[in-house]
């Protein structure tokens, strides 16, 4: 956790060689000021607890208690508290207006499990995350590498490249919904010209194909500018050897770049998935709205469609844990990832 | 670069068109969509270039999305969720790096666990606890049996019922996206790295905590709250499923769910352009923020995330 990426910022437009040795200077010399601050060079005092600095304002609980509360008291409200509730009902049975509750143990759950679908829905998230996850880190691998090639025109493309980022979730489903539109859409029309029976309206997998094709686009840039900076990061010292060894720029790129970017890549897989799952939810609503015939019904899209249209409340909040234990996955792995950063090193 | 290969330099720049070119094709027929009229729109096939409707459309757009009152919703939504996240976080972050109290550790591992459930997973208790935020006092009131004791005190019957309905409002958009542990993270790391000595000398001078974050500790962050701020408008400003739920008053909604509104659906006329004129305007902001504030916006981007 303590470990930071030090990439220098300033450096990502110098020349490319002087760029790689910047570089190692600057992360020496960030690496030796957290270190003495962290007071690693020093003798420890026995009551040094951890993230706490050295040099602090002591004991007396008044002040930080005062600091703390604002955040404490929003988490309180509209975390711990939700997050219970979410806890109790899904073990209650109520009907929607919520006058006769019942206790049933874990009859939601097994419910949720037996139905169809709910089976279809955590099908349908699978492919859907993991195709949006090759697509994005496939597409943002490509284009990290050509990025790290060239020299001429580079913050140019790196700037168009980012530009889905500011675009909400919602509208980024809008403007392919509309290209791909069985109507209207310009790009199914040369689909229709080519001779593809093209209707997300009505074919499931036409459907899941698009709100794919949407989610991979907007989060491109995510995974590129991570792994740009990677690249930035791995030493211009072990290329050239391996120049010298005789191998390739591909090589190169997949024998040692790769290998070295590993945890970045672990990383952002864990996100796109954690984006697939849970941001997801405003390009489904714009484009398909689970459907058709519950094609595109992601896992958090029925979490809403269940609590808010069927009011279905004891299988919503059953659903909303069973995403919950999903998310805590996922960060236990994203820890994992802070472990493997500190060993590698990059 | 290490060897001089013409070829593969030529292979990147082409790869990297393609990926510019990706990008741009929705935007380019969002903007010809945008500046045709409604027939034109629905022709097969679409006109490849664009018309001249351009800007009335835009203002039909504007009108239809009641976008005047939906962007000032927006920003005031957006500035709100980024500067609640920066104060709150920057003040719990100053907490438990500088001093050392009794549930020091209990605090940070509070904030930490909230790191683990994004908001979608648990809509439904978060939106009773907004419709209602005085529900977890109730339900104690309730526990406790104070209208009982009350009424025992008093000599009159009382029946406690407490509601804070914070359905289309500010607070209720705002409040419950503020707890940020990733923010309050960034500045933990980043006050770790501040030295002793300036915290050493401060308190030699006899500056209080409070002033001592105000005039060193504030100043020295504001590279970090800058980048941060960047990525926390974004997110602000393109939040979808909570104004949505939140919003049931028109005038109370945000842009992004007011654009919604002017997608066609299949029994309404389908005027497409008119949607992507409103699209364009939504994502006006977010986007000359990203482009020309693009090296805060990538370290924002960066630091966030760790």
């Amino acid at each position: 956790m303590t470990l930071r990426l030090s990439i220098p910022w300033r450096d990502t437009r110098a020349p490319v060689l002087q760029r790689r040795h910047g570089g190692h200077q600057s992360k020496a010399g960030t690496g030796a000021a957290a270190g003495g601050s962290r007071t690693s060079g020093k003798v420890r005092r026995r009551e040094q607890e951890a993230g706490l600095k050295r040099a602090n304002f002591g004991d007396g609980p008044g002040l930080p208690t005062l600091l703390l509360l604002p955040q404490l008291l929003i988490l309180l409200f509209f975390f711990f508290i939700p997050s219970l509730r979410a806890l109790m009902q899904s073990v209650l049975l109520s009907d929607p207006f919520g006058t006769n509750v019942q206790f049933v143990w874990f009859d939601n759950f097994k419910t949720l499990l037996a139905s169809s679908d709910y089976r279809q829905s955590i099908t349908v998230t699978f492919w859907f995350t993991v195709a949006q996850n090759v697509l994005t880190l496939g597409s943002a691998l490509v284009l990290a590498f050509a990025t790290d090639r060239i020299v001429r025109g580079r913050s140019a493309y790196r700037t168009i490249i980012l530009l889905p980022y500011a675009i909400a979730p919602a509208i980024a489903g809008i403007l392919w919904a509309f290209l791909f539109n069985p109507a209207v859409g310009p790009l199914a029309q040369v689909l229709h010209w080519v001779g593809i029976a093209w209707d997300p309206n009505l074919n499931p997998t036409d459907a899941l194909i698009l709100v794919t094709l949407a989610a991979s686009w907007k989060h491109v840039c995510y995974d590129y500018i991570f792994l740009v900076v990677g690249l930035l990061a791995v030493p211009v010292s072990l290329m050239e050897a391996a120049a010298v060894d005789g191998a390739g720029p591909i090589r190169r790129f997949v024998s040692i770049a790769l290998p070295m970017l590993g945890p970045t890549v672990f990383f952002l897989t864990v996100m796109n998935f954690i984006y697939g799952f849970f941001e997801t939810f405003a390009i489904i609503d714009a484009v398909t709205k689970g459907g058709p015939a519950g094609a595109t019904n992601i896992l958090v899209y029925k979490v809403f469609v269940d609590g808010f249209v069927n009011l279905d409340l004891g299988s919503s909040a059953a659903q909303s844990v069973l995403l919950m234990s999903f998310a805590l996955i996922c960060t236990l792995l994203q820890f994992r990832y802070f472990d493997r950063k500190v060993n590698y090193g990059v | 670069m290490v060897e001089r290969s013409p070829i593969l330099n030529m292979v990147c720049h082409a790869i990297l068109i393609a990926g510019a070119l990706t990008v741009c094709v929705p935007l380019y027929f969002a903007f010809v969509a945008g500046s045709l009229t409604v027939t034109e729109v629905q022709k097969v096939p679409l006109p490849w270039l664009p018309g001249n409707q351009f800007f009335d459309n835009l203002q039909l757009a504007w009108s239809k999305g009641n976008f005047s009152r939906t962007f000032a919703n927006s920003i005031v939504v957006a500035l709100g969720i980024t500067a609640g996240k920066i104060v709150v976080s920057l003040l719990s972050a100053f907490a438990i790096t500088y001093f050392r109290f009794r549930y020091r550790m209990l605090a940070f591992w509070l904030i930490f666990v909230s790191l683990m459930l994004p908001i979608e997973v648990r809509i439904v208790p978060t939106f009773e606890a907004v419709a209602n935020a005085a529900l977890p006092l109730q339900s104690l009131a309730d526990i406790l049996h104070l209208a009982d004791l009350w009424g025992w005190i008093s000599g009159h019957d009382v029946a406690i019922t407490l509601e804070w309905n914070m359905v289309n409002t500010y607070p209720g958009l705002i409040l419950p996206l503020i707890a940020s542990a990733t923010a309050t993270f960034l500045f933990r790391q980043f006050f770790l790295t501040v030295p002793d000595e300036l915290c050493e000398a401060a308190k030699l001078d006899g500056a209080s905590p409070l002033h001592f974050f105000w005039s060193i500790l504030l100043p020295l962050s504001v590279p970090n709250m800058v980048a941060l701020a960047i990525i926390l408008f974004l997110f602000g400003w393109n939040q979808y499923l909570w104004p949505l739920l939140f919003t049931t008053d028109k005038d109370m909604a945000t842009a992004v769910i007011a654009l919604k509104g002017l997608i066609p659906r299949s029994d309404s006329e389908p005027a497409w352009n008119i949607a992507m004129s409103g699209a364009l305007l939504t994502m006006l902001p977010p986007a000359l923020v990203v482009l020309l504030l693009q090296r805060w916006f990538i370290k924002g981007l960066i630091d966030s995330s760790k």
